[in-house]
């Protein structure tokens, strides 16, 4: 399975199994360096923290800008909500539970074993709604689920905020826009 | 259901051991929000001696306000420990500053069947200025004789040029940044610069402009210079979180705090008021308090007292302080406590504007809120759709990433990976949202009476409401679609969603969630019609003074926080000098 090495190194990189000085692994966010070691999970346990994580970083994958969920804190937040919310603990305990069943009846694997191309063929059925029903629904409400809190757990990262170039809270005296944001939007659109 | 509080021996007992205690002070107000704050300000300056009652607790900024957090400073990001942001929250935001929802534990009220209605209750010093909007307009000349201008409504026994002094005064006072217009229908006051448009408004008011609708700076509650020993802005964008150096407008830290230095007043705390005890020559002569922290009740003696608890918890009080010389309520000869509620008409809509992709990155923060908004533009126009009108305020800019920010992308774009990512990074910012802010006209099916079922956990009676949008406001909010949608077009963008104003409520917004409720205990000219007089006092009780939006006549197109301040600065120079010449 060389064709999901990178993936998977990030999942063992968020679970702190990779030593800091991996040119792979991307810098943590400010706020996560400061706490001691890997996060210990509260509710997923080993295999399904680790589903978790592997999931996360399919959703929010590293790319040229930025690095994944993982960089993220994604699992992590996960968890403390899911910890905190028994109806949110439910999602995802029956959601990987799910996943890991579905992917053994269509590969003969669990989820995180299965292959790169598995895996991505069976989210590929499972993140959109179009194909909701009576196979697929518990599958398509659930990585709805995981998507939509593994994108807030990134973009309310460090590593995520950057991505999108948030550039304020910094506080400033005189409140001034570059000119050229102004001349960009104007020329650009049908008044300009 | 808990039973009815009783008048009992008990309670004249206590009246009785706490008025040999307790000081008479020449006020009592009731309420900490924009009308209370600004009597105490100006009544304390005077050397009036005040008792300001508040039935939350204290605030300390340094320590409740969460200025300048990452959402990452947190382990739930804002979500909350038990994922409330997921599933539905009781406040607006974990950052957002301390300041009440529309539920609150122990406080309940109740709706009449067929009415809908959401009563936004704060419980701090300080209440909604803690982390209101700062929109700081003047009612226009028209505002205030509206049956005059259209022959709806009713009109105010006041006229623009009367109060116009005191917004003056109050605008100097608290600061308002804005610009000179000249337009009627948004006078222009004592104003501190304008910051510059962000880029995306730029655009927006060039196609505002293009479809005649004039689109100008802001006028809002925020220092763009340092005024009165407050710093200027720095620009942050928080404003909604709570000020911590109070350079924008709240009534805790820039008129309550301050005051309590001059030793002029007394802030009691947790002090949920009751009732008005009057005497027989119908005067208050004190006011009954629950101290929520020991669950007991106290009194307070007073020459005079100022409502200003909010419009319909002052209603709420009134018809509450009930006894055999009248039994429907306190200032209340004239029925009318309690009726003529209104909200603002609220209707939203947003679009993507392709224009703004890829747009430069520049810190956008500025102050909360968009930095120009547009007056109602329709005034002179001879044949109307509807009565009255509305402002629009607008929103969009490169805000600062929290939970939820970026749902409705992914759910729209659904998928996951690198496509996901990208159309997140492509969209952000792009997005520009306009809110219409319009006139309901007080009418006769919107009220709030006591309910005869229900108490609260201190034992007090709760409201009970009832609400009709008339067709005016329906016809308004189809109006704002049509408004919206174009000013959303002529940039160039498409309006999200496949939103129906033709539908039954149009897309009205629901009757209280504007938090502009307003009316209730209305001044007049005719004490058969009105509770108050010009001065704000009851028309039956000459100590007796609303300070809050429940005087409020009519409910124009402007957020109605500025006019509170300039009409509680009017009464309370008046009531001090009544004080002063023995006539209360």
């Amino acid at each position: 399975m060389s064709d999901n090495t990178l993936t998977r190194r990030d999942t063992l990189a968020a679970l702190g199994a990779l030593g800091a000085q991996d040119p792979h692994s991307h810098p943590p966010p400010a706020a996560a360096a400061k706490t001691t070691g890997p996060y210990k999970p509260k509710v997923f346990n080993e295999r399904d923290y680790k589903t978790l994580a592997h999931l996360c970083a399919l959703i929010i994958p590293a790319d040229e800008v930025s690095g994944s969920a993982l960089d993220g804190g994604a699992p992590a937040y996960i968890d403390l909500l899911c910890s905190g919310n028994e109806k949110l603990k439910e999602t995802f305990l029956s959601g990987l539970a799910w996943l890991d069943h579905t992917s053994v009846k269509r590969t003969g694997k669990p989820f995180l074993e299965s292959s790169s191309a598995e895996q991505t063929a069976l989210l590929d059925l499972i993140a959109y709604r179009k194909n909701d029903g009576a196979e697929l629904g518990p599958g398509i409400r659930f990585f709805d689920w995981a998507r939509r809190l593994t994108v807030d757990a990134f973009y309310t990262s460090a590593a995520g905020i950057k991505d999108v170039g948030y550039q304020g809270n910094k506080g400033m005296t005189q409140f001034k826009v570059p000119q050229e944001a102004i001349d960009y939007v104007l020329k650009r659109s049908p008044l300009g | 259901m808990p039973e009815m509080p009783s008048g009992s021996l008990t309670r004249r007992d206590a009246l009785f051991q706490i008025q040999r205690a307790s000081p008479v002070y020449d006020v009592v107000v009731i309420g900490s929000g924009a009308g209370g704050g600004t009597a105490v300000h100006v009544l304390t300056k005077l050397g009036v001696k005040v008792a300001l009652l508040e039935a939350g607790p204290m605030l300390n900024p340094a320590r409740d306000f969460k200025e300048h957090m990452w959402p990452y400073q947190v382990a739930h990001r804002g979500a909350g420990d038990h994922a409330e942001s997921y599933f539905g929250r009781r406040d607006f935001g974990y950052f957002g500053a301390p300041n009440g929802y529309w539920e609150m534990d122990g406080e309940p009220y109740t709706v009449a069947p067929g009415s809908e209605f959401r009563w936004f209750r704060s419980r701090i010093l300080g209440g909604r200025t803690n982390h209101y909007g700062r929109i700081s307009l003047r009612f226009a000349d028209y505002d205030f004789k509206p049956y005059q201008f259209d022959g709806l409504g009713f009109d105010w026994p006041v006229t623009y040029d009367e109060v116009a002094p005191y917004y003056d005064k109050a605008e100097r006072f608290i600061g308002i940044c804005g610009s000179r217009e000249g337009i009627r229908s948004a006078p222009d006051g004592e104003f501190l610069p304008p910051p510059q448009p962000r880029a995306h408004e730029y655009l927006i008011q060039k196609a505002s402009r293009k479809l005649g609708i004039p689109c100008i700076p802001s006028r809002m509650a925020i220092l763009t210079r340092p005024l009165n020993g407050r710093p200027a802005c720095h620009y942050c964008g928080q404003c909604g979180r709570g000020c911590i150096p109070a350079s924008n407008y709240s009534s805790s830290q820039v008129q309550i705090m301050p005051a309590m230095k001059t030793g002029n007043v007394t802030v009691i705390a947790n002090a949920m008021a009751r009732e008005l005890i009057t005497d027989d020559s119908m005067r208050v002569k004190a006011v009954s308090y629950v101290d929520t922290t020991t669950r007991t009740e106290k009194q307070i003696r007073c020459r005079s007292v100022i409502l200003a608890a909010s419009a319909c918890e002052s209603a709420r009080l009134l018809l509450n302080s009930r006894s055999s010389r009248h039994a429907n309520g306190l200032a209340n000869s004239s029925g009318v406590v309690g009726r003529y509620l209104t909200d603002t008409v609220g209707y939203g809509l947003s679009g993507y504007v392709p224009a703004l992709e890829g747009m430069p990155r520049y810190d956008c923060d500025g102050y909360a809120g968009g930095h120009l908004y547009m007056p109602w533009f329709e005034l002179e126009k001879k044949s109307k759709e509807f009565p009255r009108g509305y402002h629009i305020e607008i929103g969009g800019g490169f805000g600062m990433p929290g939970v939820g920010s970026f749902s409705g992308v992914a759910r729209s774009h659904e998928g996951y990976g690198a496509g996901l990512k990208k159309a997140i990074r492509d969209g952000y910012g792009c997005t520009v949202g306009f809110a219409g802010r319009g006139e309901m006209i007080p009418n006769e099916h919107s009220y709030c009476d006591i309910d005869p079922n229900v108490v609260d956990q201190w034992g007090i009676p709760v409201l009970r409401f009832h609400f009709r949008w008339s067709d005016n406001e329906l016809a308004m909010v189809r109006h704002m679609h049509r408004t919206f949608t174009s000013i959303i077009e002529t940039m160039g963008g498409r309006v999200h969603g496949r939103r129906n104003p033709e539908r039954a409520d149009a897309g009205i917004s629901v009757p209280g969630t504007i938090i502009h409720e307003l009316g209730c205990v209305r001044m007049g000219d005719d004490a058969s019609r009105s509770a108050l007089n010009k001065w704000s006092q009851a028309h039956d009780v000459k100590n007796l003074f609303v300070a809050d939006a429940a005087s409020f006549v009519s409910n124009p197109d402007k957020n109605p926080t500025l006019t509170i301040c300039a009409l509680s600065w009017r009464l309370s120079e008046y009531l001090a000098e009544e004080l002063r010449k023995g006539n209360v």
